[in-house]
């Protein structure tokens, strides 16, 4: 399902320049649940962010259910995006000032499809918060917040969820909980990749992915 | 996403912060408001001109002193040069086919004295033609004779607002009134027109024989010795023949004042219609004027939107990178910010419109020596602040939404 073929990502910071990936080559299979790990700085949020079209490789092939995305254009990206891809993040990322509904229904409005109350209601219960939909975010813990974005990252349907330190900002029951609502995912068929640093997250994937400095190290 | 997407979507962002959008759009209504309240009342006194003239009497030629080589700064302003031999020969239908009447007019101001009572106003010295040229209707009695004229007889016709300053609710007919110390019989009062001119009333007048108002209180006469007029008006059958008869009275005044061809003119014929279309020129330019100080101020509206536009953008980065990360593509957030700023713009711009609908309304209550400047509202005003309201939305919207379109979502995640 997903093709990697010595990827690279500089940065430039004004003068320096910095290598964050140094030519990555991996592939992940549909179905899997995969963990990549690294110390802060080895480019495994570089690494997310690539496979889930956000950024785009300074070099390197990237090759998606076939398609080659480094063709894509900007706006084909955003359609990948939407479709294909569902993203989880550490700090939630929710529109704050809407309720838990209205955020999970944003990629149904960008995808242009009907039905989006019925949808978003759906994902929600899903991740066990059909109770809480008419909740803003700022009236809900940071586990239940976690789990909008899951609902928002799972309304589109998509082959593929990238978690980019899913459980950084919650406490270890709140994570279990978490963790397992992925795994779970993982068991209905959607290939989950998480980016962690914590080994005990990593464990109870399949696959766990080690980078250091921009390489993969083991895998 | 769909148009109604997008505006449910910018609609919700503006309530969020109701008090800066109200404070964007708040330059929006000053802005439009004062365009429209201003321009509004700029064709209203165009419309007033219009009217003014129009019951001063229609399809009237006025002849005027000028003096020569002086240019327009010259016209009445010259020596005396028309006489009533002048008006007589302008009435003589083998020289001007197309007059209807000619009125000498000549005018001074004088105190009248009735009883205890009096009053200063103008003395118009004229003819019988003088009613029918100028559009008056009597209330009652009658207008100064041929007679009346011929034997310089001391009799007085007064406008509404004199006869009922000297007189109240009495009758006046019959009555004397005192000028420059001649007693005048009064014989009629004129109906009152209303309208006033430059701040003239035209019922503030009264109108005596041109012979008595020559011989007995002003006595002015032309260099050749003749009896002065001040100006000569001479009205024509229809429009269509106001410029035969333009050609008609300077080729007999001409002849009259025994002008070489190469002399110019001392006297100017003016039809009415280049009067009120030089006084609706004034006017016009200075209703621009005023619209263009009001525009200036939808320029700066313009810039406030654009400002809060260009903040928001910066504070909501986090959001627009949300929106990307789930899909949103560049389409959908310069959509959205050009709705907000288009929001703000047309909401503002039409409660601008009803805000200078209500000033214009309110300024044409305002009395201004005992008459009232009229508004007009006409559609092309508001089509024209709507527009611009619209180009003011849009140009100060476009390069915000742009920024924002063009923001990589990555770094948009990851801002502040």
């Amino acid at each position: 399902m997903i093709e990697l073929e010595g990827i690279t990502k500089v940065y430039r910071m004004g003068e320096v320049e910095v290598n964050a990936l140094r030519g990555i080559t991996l592939s992940i299979t549909k179905g899997e649940m995969v963990a990549i790990i690294g110390a802060s700085g080895s480019g495994k949020s570089t690494l997310l962010n690539i496979i889930g079209c956000l950024d785009r490789p300074t070099s390197g092939k990237y090759i998606f259910d076939g398609a080659d995305v480094s063709q894509l254009s900007d706006n084909q990206l955003a359609g990948m995006r939407n479709r294909k891809f569902g993203f989880v993040f550490q700090e939630y990322n929710l529109l704050s000032r809407v309720t838990a509904l209205s955020n999970v229904e944003l990629p149904l409005i960008y995808g242009g499809s009907g039905h989006r109350h019925k949808g978003a209601m759906e994902a929600l219960e899903r991740v066990g918060l059909g109770a809480r939909a008419e909740h803003k975010p700022t009236e809900l813990s940071g586990g239940e917040q976690q789990r909008v974005a899951i609902a928002r990252a799972l309304v589109n349907n998509p082959a593929l969820i990238l978690a980019d330190e899913p459980t950084g900002n919650l406490d270890s029951k709140t994570t279990n909980e978490i963790i397992s609502i992925f795994r779970q995912l993982n068991q209905e068929g959607i290939t989950v990749i998480i980016v962690t640093h914590e080994a005990d997250i990593a464990s109870q994937t399949q696959r766990i992915i080690r980078l250091h400095d921009g390489e993969i190290i083991s895998q | 996403m769909k148009l109604i997407d997008f505006l449910v979507t910018a609609l919700k962002s503006l309530s969020t912060n109701k008090l800066r959008s109200s404070l964007t759009m708040l330059g929006m209504i000053i802005g439009v408001g004062a365009v429209i309240g201003l321009m509004s009342v700029g064709r209203g006194a165009q419309a007033m001109v219009t009217s003014t003239f129009e019951q001063m009497g229609t399809n009237a030629i006025y002849v005027i002193p000028s003096s020569p080589g002086a240019g327009v700064a010259g016209i009445g302003m010259g020596a005396p040069t028309l006489s009533l031999d002048d008006a007589e020969a302008l009435a003589n239908p083998a020289y001007v086919p197309s007059a209807v009447a000619v009125a000498p007019i000549s005018t001074n101001y004088a105190e009248v004295i009735a009883g205890n009572e009096s009053a200063v106003t103008s003395i118009t010295g004229t003819t019988p033609e003088y009613q029918g040229a100028l559009n008056y209707s009597l209330a009652s009695g009658q207008f100064i004779s041929e007679r009346n004229v011929s034997h310089r007889d001391t009799v007085a016709v007064l406008g509404d607002k004199v006869a009922e300053d000297l007189f109240g609710s009495d009758d006046p007919l019959g009555q004397k009134v005192k000028i420059k110390e001649r007693r005048f019989t009064v014989i009629g009062v004129l109906e009152a027109k209303g309208g006033a001119f430059m701040g003239v009333s035209q019922d503030e007048l009264v109108v005596v024989p041109i012979t008595t108002f020559q011989t007995r209180l002003f006595t002015q006469r032309t260099a050749g010795g003749g009896d002065a007029v001040q100006s000569i008006v001479v009205q024509v059958a229809s429009a269509e023949a106001i410029d035969g008869a333009i050609y008609d009275i300077e080729d007999v005044l001409r002849k009259r004042h025994r002008l070489a061809p190469d002399e110019e003119n001392d006297f100017a014929v003016i039809s009415q219609e280049q009067i009120i279309g030089m006084l609706q020129q004034v006017i016009g330019v200075f209703t621009i004027f005023l619209g263009a100080i009001a525009g200036i101020s939808l320029l700066v509206a313009g810039i406030g939107i654009m400002n809060i536009m260009l903040v928001s953008v910066t504070e909501r980065t986090r959001e627009i990178g949300i929106r990307k990360a789930v899909g949103a593509k560049r389409r959908d957030i310069l959509g959205q910010f050009l709705m907000e700023a288009a929001i703000l713009s047309l909401t503002g711009g039409g409660i601008g419109i009803a805000g200078g609908w209500v000033m214009s309304r309110l300024i044409s209550r305002i009395d201004i020596g005992g008459q009232a400047i009229p508004s007009v509202v006409s559609p092309d005003i508001i089509i024209l602040a709507i527009s611009v309201s619209v180009f003011i939305g849009l140009v100060s919207g476009i390069y915000p939404a742009l920024r924002a379109a063009r923001l990589n979502p990555i770094d948009a995640l990851h801002y502040g």
